[in-house]
């Protein structure tokens, strides 16, 4: 197998383990607002279960990114100057995201608060919405002239394939997300997150499959990637009949299988073309015109070879040390007693 | 106006802000493992005090300088389309590495370094904060070779046919001079920060206990213990500075004596120095008039330049007039001279506020030799305080002497900046988020300077309640959030 399409697979894996991974945190951002009224336990246990990994998933993406630049240059390029309004839009959303993450717990206070919970929101649905559309985007092909410069402006990249893939995103790594606080928590958080993830299907179901099915159709690589499409179809109902069942193992399973095939379909479909030209075929990016060297894809093949098993080894076992289920006795230390929410309702008992 | 103006701007501020953060990452990450090694060896309650509550003022840090770092990730390609095309072959392969080999580490131990003060074996524990602090050098050492690259470019050749540059030899370009030289030269400066902050912190806390009886919070009366420990942790900052002070001195020189060798240009502008010389004086304040290229003004030290960049007192440095000339002919028409005001003063600027805390940590340290010695007077506190934001500032004034300096060009000989920027982002676009950016740095920094200020405030009874026993590990306070 040609060295550019192993780094093209590369490329492929760590994208999609950033999202695999990433997707179930942007869920859980996603949702957290919702596990539990203002200023109560529920919400920290839902923002505890991510918290020793959050930050190691988003490394997941400087990685792909980082890949990308060594491997693939031109798509790196191309791809990042012309994405502009929404990596910018992304770039804010984590920046704000991750302080959030660290900082809401600094202050006793509960409006400030109240403002970490908004950017934590709005930090996790809006990457989680964005990626969707650039990469529902990048299969279909933007507009690009002959020097590879994308000339696609902000309404061309909202096109009805592109929402619809930013409504997947966005509804898969909420159901995504509502699994992962069904596995990784206990009490009240355990049994919404449970009835969260039943909601997110009613989005994630629909627009998944009509977007696989759309992907397939206009875009697909036949029967290279009808088989993904096929099982990230399955994985999505069966995860959800998992989590109706409270099987939240396998209901986890299920839906970390559905983003990885949902991914493996875009990038196989993409194949071999990595940005395409809807302005004329000839002017798109392919792994051979947009890659680098022989020397450097040799190189950083064996630093990927020696590097990433460990690397997934210890990234494995922070989340074995992190396995139990997050409660509201492990983060406040202490027995809690149940009180009144910020509005003076008594919190419900579930 | 032109996009590129901006887009250089944005890169500027971009990254000087998140420069304001990696020092005292990779300094604190290393002082917070020392202290948390400390505590394991001898058990004593006052270094647990000390890990706990520099180890939360650290990971305040911390995180702005995680989320900051991501911007850098995306600008390259974003902003610097072109040089991207262009370098990503070689300047993509350290970034890469850059990632995989350092910031999984760093990312993946301080989450089980945070949330892992009751579940790992307190061995394990103290084993990752060292590893996040091997992952911050490592990062280091990647993103700077990169660097360097672009300012002594090394191991590629330019292929004809694409016009990209392509990497030939990866040991050239992590074994370049000019990447470990600087490597030695940022991380010590860097140590020099996170000891400075230490001894701005502590210098603080002694202050308001013994000139006002309070924790900085009014009233709040500090426990006893409290003055033990800041002093103890002024000797350890002021000990740290001092260490990597003299390893920045050393690693400076070094520096100009390179620059001499791969850009004489910018050390040229860094000293206003406009013709060549033999036995070159150092310029110890010059006014120059740049549109007719000479120093109408100039006071200088005799030999002392041509000493610092060659090594002997009447080696040749050559001047900006001289070399000018020189890369017109082998490059072409053009101006290849930097903005010589801004490099000249950003030059002095580095050099004098660095060796202003380098200076104050020696006299620290001589005002509290022995066990007891606290000095009284105002001044020394006010001046400790004022150490943390020069050295703060020296490290900016150094990368705005580094970059500024080897302008025009992004990479050395190579490529010009005015060539790197991407083509086909427009100036309403880079205008809209260089405000974007502004806004949200300037706010997030109130923000985080606020809680730093708490926290010193607050101080580390706070955080760790004065135990009788330190065995009882129940009652060791965990971080979550």
């Amino acid at each position: 197998m040609e060295l550019t399409v192993i780094w093209f697979i590369a490329i492929s894996v760590l994208w999609t383990g950033y999202f695999v991974l990433e997707g179930f945190d942007f869920g859980v951002g996603t949702l957290m607002s919702f596990m539990g009224g203002r200023d109560s336990v529920d919400r920290r246990v839902a923002l505890n279960s991510i918290g020793p990994v959050w930050d190691a998933n988003e490394v997941w993406l400087i990685t792909a990114l980082g890949a990308t630049f060594a491997a693939f240059p031109a798509w790196y390029a191309s791809l990042l100057s012309g994405f502009y309004a929404p990596m910018f839009l992304i770039l804010v959303a984590l920046i704000l995201r991750g302080v959030a993450f660290e900082y809401r717990g600094k202050r006793d206070s509960a409006p400030w608060r109240a403002w970490w919970d908004r950017a934590i929101l709005l930090g996790s649905v809006l990457p989680a919405f964005l990626w969707g559309v650039v990469f529902a985007n990048i299969v279909r092909g933007v507009a690009m002239d002959a020097d590879q410069v994308v000339t696609a402006s902000v309404p061309d990249l909202l096109n009805p394939y592109a929402l619809l893939g930013g409504l997947t995103t966005l509804s898969l790594f909420t159901l995504h997300g509502a699994v992962f606080l069904t596995l990784k928590t206990d009490g009240p958080v355990r049994v919404r997150a449970r009835r969260a993830a039943l909601w997110a299907a009613c989005a994630a179901v629909p627009s998944g499959t009509l977007f696989l099915a759309w992907t397939q159709l206009a875009h697909g690589g036949g029967t290279r990637t009808l088989p993904l499409v096929l099982i990230a179809a399955t994985a999505l109902v069966g995860g959800v009949a998992a989590a109706w069942h409270r099987r939240e193992g396998w209901s986890f399973a299920f839906t970390a299988v559905t983003v990885l095939t949902v991914f493996a379909a875009l990038f196989g479909s993409l194949f071999p073309n990595v940005l395409p030209s809807t302005t004329d075929p000839a002017f798109g990016l392919t792994v051979s015109n947009a890659s680098s060297a022989e020397y450097t894809l040799t190189l950083m093949s064996w630093v990927a070879v020696v590097f990433l098993p460990l690397v997934l080894l210890y990234q494995g076992w922070s989340y074995w040390v992190f396995r139990r289920r997050v409660t509201g006795e492990t983060v406040t230390g202490a027995t809690v007693t149940r009180g009144e929410d910020r509005d003076g309702r008594p919190e419900p008992a579930v | 106006m032109e996009a590129l103006e901006l887009a250089r701007w944005q890169f500027g501020v971009t990254t000087i802000y998140h420069f304001l953060f990696v020092p005292l990452t990779i300094g604190l990450s290393f002082i917070v493992a020392v202290l948390q090694t400390l505590w394991y060896r001898t058990g004593r309650h006052e270094y647990l005090q000390a890990t706990q509550f520099f180890g939360k003022l650290f990971l305040i840090n911390f995180a702005m300088g995680v989320v900051t770092g991501i911007v850098q990730e995306f600008q390259f390609g974003m902003n610097w389309s072109e040089y991207s095309r262009f370098v990503g072959d070689v300047f993509g392969a350290p970034l890469a590495m850059e990632a995989l080999l350092a910031f999984f580490l760093e990312s993946t131990f301080i989450g089980l370094w945070i949330f892992g003060w009751h579940r790992l074996p307190r061995g394990a524990h103290l084993a990752c904060i060292w590893l996040v602090a091997v992952g911050t050098n490592l990062s280091a050492y990647f993103i700077l070779a990169a660097n360097a690259w672009m300012r002594h470019p090394v191991g590629f050749t330019v292929n004809e046919e694409t016009g990209r540059a392509e990497l030939t030899d990866i040991l050239a370009v992590l074994g370049n001079d000019q990447a470990w030289s600087t490597y030695l030269h940022t991380v010590s400066a860097a140590f020099v920060t996170a000891g400075l902050f230490v001894v701005a912190v502590s210098a603080y806390k002694l202050w308001r206990n013994s000139h006002h009886n309070d924790t900085g919070v009014a009233g709040v009366v500090p426990p006893k213990g409290d003055f033990a420990l800041f002093r103890g942790a002024l000797k350890v900052g002021l000990v740290f500075t001092l260490a990597a002070g003299a390893l920045v001195v050393f690693s400076g020189d070094h520096q100009a004596k390179l620059a001499a060798q791969y850009e004489p240009m910018k050390l040229a502008a860094a000293e206003a120095l406009w013709e060549t010389e033999e036995g070159a004086a150092f310029s110890a304040l010059a006014v120059g008039d740049t549109e007719e290229r000479y120093n109408p003004i100039d006071i200088t030290i005799p030999n002392v330049l041509s000493f610092l960049a060659t090594g002997e007192f009447d080696g040749e440095v050559h001047g900006m007039n001289n070399l000018q000339e020189a890369y017109e002919e082998y490059y072409g028409p053009g101006n290849y001279t930097p903005n010589v005001f801004v490099v000249y003063w950003s030059f002095r600027l580095m050099m004098g506020l660095g060796m202003f805390g380098v200076a104050f940590a020696a006299l620290g340290l001589y005002l509290t030799r022995g066990r007891e010695r606290t000095p009284t007077g105002k001044w020394f506190y006010y001046a400790a305080m004022l150490a943390l934001p020069a050295a703060l500032a020296a490290n900016i004034f150094g990368w705005v002497l580094t970059e500024m300096g080897r302008q025009p060009w992004t990479v050395h000989g190579e490529l010009l900046t005015a060539a790197s920027v991407s083509p086909g982002v427009s100036l309403g676009a880079v205008a809209t988020t260089l405000a974007g950016f502004t806004a949200v740095y300037g706010l997030l920094f109130v923000v985080e300077v606020g809680l730093l200020l708490k926290y010193v405030k607050a101080g580390p009874s706070h955080l760790v309640p004065d135990l009788e026993d330190d065995e009882d590990e129940s009652r060791i306070p965990h971080f979550s959030y």
